[in-house]
């Protein structure tokens, strides 16, 4: 099985990474970009079949590791 | 006093903290490596040092804290046993839960590596004692991630129970947006924990010890938890 997990800051943590991917947008002349915040993604792949187990065992990967719910939040998905 | 220095694959200040250490306590510290499960006995300060563990991967000191050492760490702590971490020891304690908040990336985004001031705000604790309340130490910084933030209400206790120790401030004590070199919450340089048993600090105390360093306003930290478990004994 294949899944994947994002992880994002959450809202009002400054992210100054983001702020400089934002202002190179801007100098390259993209349209319409107001802001950027950056994040991560986690392609897993799972042995077994069972999606319910999967999203257990994701949640308790992002929870110890993957995010720092301090100041991070994190989504679940099981692709299939 | 006799010491351990966690090592973890990517470290590279083990070796300053060691001869800072074995200078001012006269004990040559132990050695700690990561995949170790127990400290050894008779150990007063456990030292988290500074580097990059694990190439920074993941977080700065998040895969550091989930090493096996750690949980040793932990309950050596958990027992009132003192635990100091500096730069990516103050990463690993913060993303192991022994100290709250979060090294955020430096506010103005550069690797910082220079000569800061700091302002030691008390002097009643185990890390400070070598030091005067309200002195004005210099000691470098080297770091991308030095950054501290915390939510509001964690930031409120940590001032209410006089928690922050070490602040970035001007050479004459002053502390202001300009002194904070890299963005941190109220200015934060070091902490500790409710207990008062475990110290983070970004900038690097172990590096100046010695006349051949230009400074020596760093022994003071040692010298005072020296002084700290000779009275305790």
């Amino acid at each position: 099985m294949k899944a994947r997990v994002t992880v994002t800051l959450k809202s009002g943590i400054l992210d100054p990474q983001g702020k400089a991917i934002e202002g190179a947008l801007k100098s390259l002349g993209v349209d319409g970009v107001a802001s950027v915040r950056q994040g991560k993604v986690f392609d897993i792949e799972l042995a077994g079949s069972d999606k319910a187990k999967a999203e257990a065992a994701l949640k308790d990967a992002a929870d110890k590791l993957l995010a720092n719910t301090v100041i991070e939040n994190y989504r679940v998905e099981v692709l299939g | 006093m006799k010491s351990a220095v966690v090592v973890f694959p990517g470290i590279n200040r083990e070796r300053d903290m060691a001869r800072a250490l074995k200078l001012i306590s006269g004990h040559e510290p132990a050695m700690i490596w990561h995949a170790e499960t127990s400290l050894p006995k008779d150990t007063d300060l456990v030292v988290v040092p500074g580097g990059f563990s694990y190439g920074d991967y993941l977080r700065c000191g998040a895969i550091a804290a989930r090493a096996p050492v750690m949980a040793s760490v932990r309950a050596f702590a958990g027992q009132g046993g003192l635990v100091l971490g500096v730069c990516n020891g103050f990463q690993i304690l913060c993303e192991g839960g022994l100290l709250p908040g979060v090294l955020m990336r430096n506010a103005r985004l550069k690797f910082i590596c220079h000569d800061v001031h700091l302002r030691v705000e008390r002097s009643d604790t185990p890390f400070t004692r070598g030091y005067n309340a309200g002195q004005v130490i210099r000691v470098p910084i080297a770091h991308g991630e030095g950054n501290y933030e915390a939510d509001e209400e964690t930031l409120k206790r940590l001032e209410g129970e006089g928690r922050v120790l070490y602040r970035y401030c001007s050479p004459e004590g002053e502390v202001s947006d300009v002194s904070n070199i890299n963005g941190a919450a109220h200015s934060i340089a070091g902490i500790v924990n409710d207990r008062g048993n475990v110290l983070g600090m970004m900038p690097h105390p172990e590096n100046h010890v010695e006349d051949i360093m230009g400074c020596t306003d760093g022994r003071g930290l040692f010298a005072g938890l020296v002084a700290h478990l000779e009275r305790a004994a």
